[in-house]
């Protein structure tokens, strides 16, 4: 069996002769893989590092290596990131499938199911996306009404999502559907799977306050979907559901990480540090002239060190146990605050620069910063509220009585 | 660096952990209290926790200590965090061990520290002179004198200062009154001519003094560490110092807070449980928040300690984050222990009240969280 070391030796090597030099660069925004079967490669090296990385499975390196991941242990895992981190590679694919569906398809799902989707995630072949709130299921997810019913060998699905994102541009949904109207609702929901080809879909975009429109409205018009497309069982799709927003729950929890460490630099722009920022737009040479902002930032720094040293905790104390857990809610509640901290503090460091919309007078970068503050704030919405997460956090971590099951009686 | 406790640890840890609890609890600190102690602190327990090598927990073999690092004395202090003990742990193992293993010479580490091991010596770091830390602003003066110096100032909030045998004092021996040079510490025994300590009774009830200085002698070989350069040297044992205060507060809020959920959890209004109430879940679930962020600071400042790779200015950011970081939740979980227990968190027989109180203390000792936010900018260039 190969060493720990010798796995890095090996990994380091590889990754020197297969990363491209502008993969090895930061993230920008319009280059972002998603895959999919309308996949586009704004620059020619991604779909190179892409597919390097989706032959030895590491775009999912810890799956097994039957369904094509990277079959590897948590700590040659680690390895792989750290060896990744140091030579600042890319993200060779970024999807939901990876985040979301995969680890619960390969927990939940069947021989044939993981056979059919696991790699197609792996190689970024499938885009999927969320088929998860509804116009009037929003924190009251379990109280969804799309309808499933049986016909045969396949279901007919009837209803409408919300904030499915990206369904536009998806090629198969992950869906909650209601089988049975007659029963708690928790107990008539399962988990479904289909192509968004599929006759009988449509999707709206929908425009946010930041001028973007990465959800949509998904209409679902007596659409046809085999029976053997369920995952798990019949009318227990509720606790799949509630394993998949952990799993969405911890990605999420990733923007405070992230607003802590791109606030650490990495990237040469004027506006990737909050002090630095701060600093440049009042021309301030070793001390940050505002005390008040000073003592702001070095509050969100402070916060985020801790949030990123309680981040790596949580990895380590699941080493032992079982993947995210409960906590996976106070991580995800705390980053996306922090992030949002970050983006108002950004506002208040470059002033008036950071108000426009659009045209002269703002640099792209000006006007970019200005529409993230306004996507930031969907961040503790998404993925469950913040104030959901303190449910959840109250209810499975603390032990409190619930007062929803208390109102029910 | 790892952020979990090692086995070593967490067996430490647990026996810390069912000592306070069954040796060391709140009601002997509030007998202290009301019996108005002398001392300050109990020296039976003291002698039981010098037996269980906690006074030698940080120190070297050589010097009779057990070279468990500060990982294994942060563990200690968060259990006796968590039932509020009152003894010399702080002023003469975290601090005075610390600056005299870090900055004396051969000869004063081989005299003092098999001492404070044996729990035969206890001592007090001299250096506030201000109503809020700041360290570097020294006015009490070392005057340089045939065969030694001549010490003349004062001294506050001095931790541990009238049980002491040795001080180590903070002392301007040039430059003006804030500058960080100059300044050279010095270990001077209590007995020293001209040395006046006053107690002042505080309000968490832990030890703490004032200490006037007239023309104290003391000899060239009382010098801690280099003349005139003692600034660098002294913070960063003050970073080991907030990370241990840390560790300690990382237990009393932790104590507060469990308190907190016991007592939501059986108490009733309006027919239901109080912990039913969104409104009290939500403050909890935010509290939880923290004090995780808190954990996380304290096992990563204390697993910096203990890496032999962390440079000066790292210790410095972790210490001022976590000092920082600490300083603001002990503040709110306090408040909020006083304010979810209702009525009863205002009665004296309750002991949340000890925790609001020793809160204020330790927030504000070695710099308060403002202090730290000022400081943790100023390392990062800003």
């Amino acid at each position: 069996m190969q060493s720990l070391e010798e796995f890095r030796i090996d990994t380091r090597a590889w990754l020197e002769q297969n990363c491209p030099a502008s993969m090895r660069t930061s993230m920008v925004q319009e280059e972002v893989v998603w895959g999919g079967r309308n996949a586009t490669f704004t620059n020619p090296e991604s779909e190179v590092w892409l597919q390097r990385m989706a032959e030895k499975g590491w775009t999912c390196p810890t799956w097994p290596s039957e369904y094509g991941g990277g079959g590897l242990d948590k700590d040659q895992a680690i390895v792989l990131g750290e060896e990744l981190v140091r030579i600042n590679a890319r993200p060779a694919l970024t999807s939901f499938g990876i985040s979301m569906l995969g680890p619960v398809l390969l927990e939940y799902g069947n021989h044939q199911q993981k056979l059919e989707h696991i790699p197609k995630i792996v190689r970024g072949e499938i885009r999927w996306c969320q088929g998860y709130s509804e116009p009037g299921s929003g924190s009251d997810l379990a109280s969804l009404s799309t309808k499933a019913e049986l016909q045969g060998d396949y279901y007919l699905i009837n209803g409408s999502k919300v904030w499915t994102s990206y369904a536009d541009k998806a090629d198969w949904i992950f869906c909650l559907v209601r089988t049975d109207f007659e029963v708690p609702k928790h107990s008539g929901i399962s988990f479904i799977l289909f192509d968004m080809a599929s006759e009988g879909i449509s999707t709206k975009p929908i425009q946010l306050i930041s001028g973007s429109s990465p959800f949509c409205e998904t209409f679902f018009d007596d659409v046809k979907v085999p029976a053997t497309n369920l995952v798990g069982r019949l009318n227990e799709g509720w606790t799949i559901a509630k394993r998949l927003l952990q799993h969405e729950r911890t990605m999420i929890s990733g923007f405070g990480l992230s607003a802590g460490q791109s606030d650490n630099g990495g990237t040469t722009s004027t506006i990737s540090s909050l002090e630095g920022a701060a600093m440049h737009y009042r021309g301030d040479n070793d001390k940050l002239s505002d005390p008040v902002l000073r003592d702001q930032i070095a509050q969100f720094k402070i916060d985020a060190e801790a949030f990123a040293y309680t981040s790596r905790r949580s990895v380590e104390e699941s080493k032992q146990g079982q993947g995210p857990n409960a906590t996976s809610s106070m991580l995800k509640n705390y980053g996306c605050e922090l992030n949002k901290r970050r983006y108002e503090l950004m506002l208040l460091a470059i002033g008036s620069q950071g108000l426009g919309w659009e045209g002269e007078g703002f640099s792209d970068e000006e006007l970019q910063l200005t529409r993230e503050w306004l996507r930031s704030k969907a961040n503790s919405i998404e993925g469950g509220t913040s104030e959901v997460q303190l449910n959840v956090i109250a209810k499975r971590v603390l032990g409190l009585p619930d007062i929803l099951s208390l109102a029910q009686k | 660096m790892a952020l979990v406790l090692s086995e070593d640890q967490q067996l430490l840890k647990d026996s810390a952990k069912s000592f306070c609890e069954q040796n060391a609890p709140i009601s002997v600190l509030r007998g202290l209290r009301d019996s108005k102690n002398e001392q300050g602190y109990d020296q039976a327990i003291w002698s039981q926790m010098i037996e269980l090598g906690w006074a030698g927990m940080a120190i070297g073999e050589i010097y009779g200590g057990f070279d468990f690092g500060y990982g294994g004395l942060g563990v200690v202090l968060e259990e006796t965090g968590r039932t509020l003990v009152s003894s010399p742990l702080i002023s003469t193992v975290l601090v005075g061990a610390t600056a005299i293993e870090r900055l004396g010479s051969e000869v004063q580490k081989q005299d003092f520290l098999p001492k404070i091991v044996a729990g035969e010596l206890l001592t007090a770091l001299a250096l506030d002179e201000h109503t809020s830390h700041s360290p570097s602003k020294i006015a009490t003066t070392a005057t340089k004198i045939e065969g030694g110096f001549s010490l003349n100032g004062s001294k506050t909030f001095v931790l541990d200062g009238h049980i002491a045998n040795t001080l180590i004092v903070v002392a301007r021996t040039s430059k003006e009154a804030d500058s960080e040079q100059g300044i050279s510490l010095f270990l001077v025994d209590t007995a020293a001519k001209g040395l006046s300590i006053t107690r002042t009774i505080m309000v968490d009830s832990r030890n703490s003094s004032n200490i006037q200085f007239d023309n104290v002698v003391v000899a060239e070989d009382a010098l801690l560490g280099e003349l005139d350069k003692g600034f660098s040297g002294l913070d960063a044992v003050l970073d080991i110092a907030r990370i241990g205060v840390a560790a300690e507060m990382l237990g009393s809020m932790q104590a507060v807070f469990e308190s907190i959920l016991e007592f939501l959890k059986q108490r009733e209004q309006f027919g239901v449980l109080i912990g039913s109430f969104q409104g009290l879940q939500h403050r909890a679930a935010e509290m939880y928040s923290e004090i995780e962020l808190c954990k996380s600071a304290v096992r990563a400042a204390l697993a910096g300690l203990d890496d032999p790779e962390s440079t000066q200015a790292e210790l410095a950011g972790l210490a001022s984050m976590t000092k920082a970081k600490l300083s603001e939740v002990f503040f709110l979980v306090s408040n909020e222990g006083i304010q979810m227990h209702g009525g009863i968190g205002m009665t004296d027989e309750f002991d949340v009240g000890f925790f609001i109180k020793r809160a204020r203390v330790a927030q504000q000792y070695l710099g308060d969280a403002s202090f730290h936010r000022d400081r943790y900018a100023t390392l990062n260039g800003f």
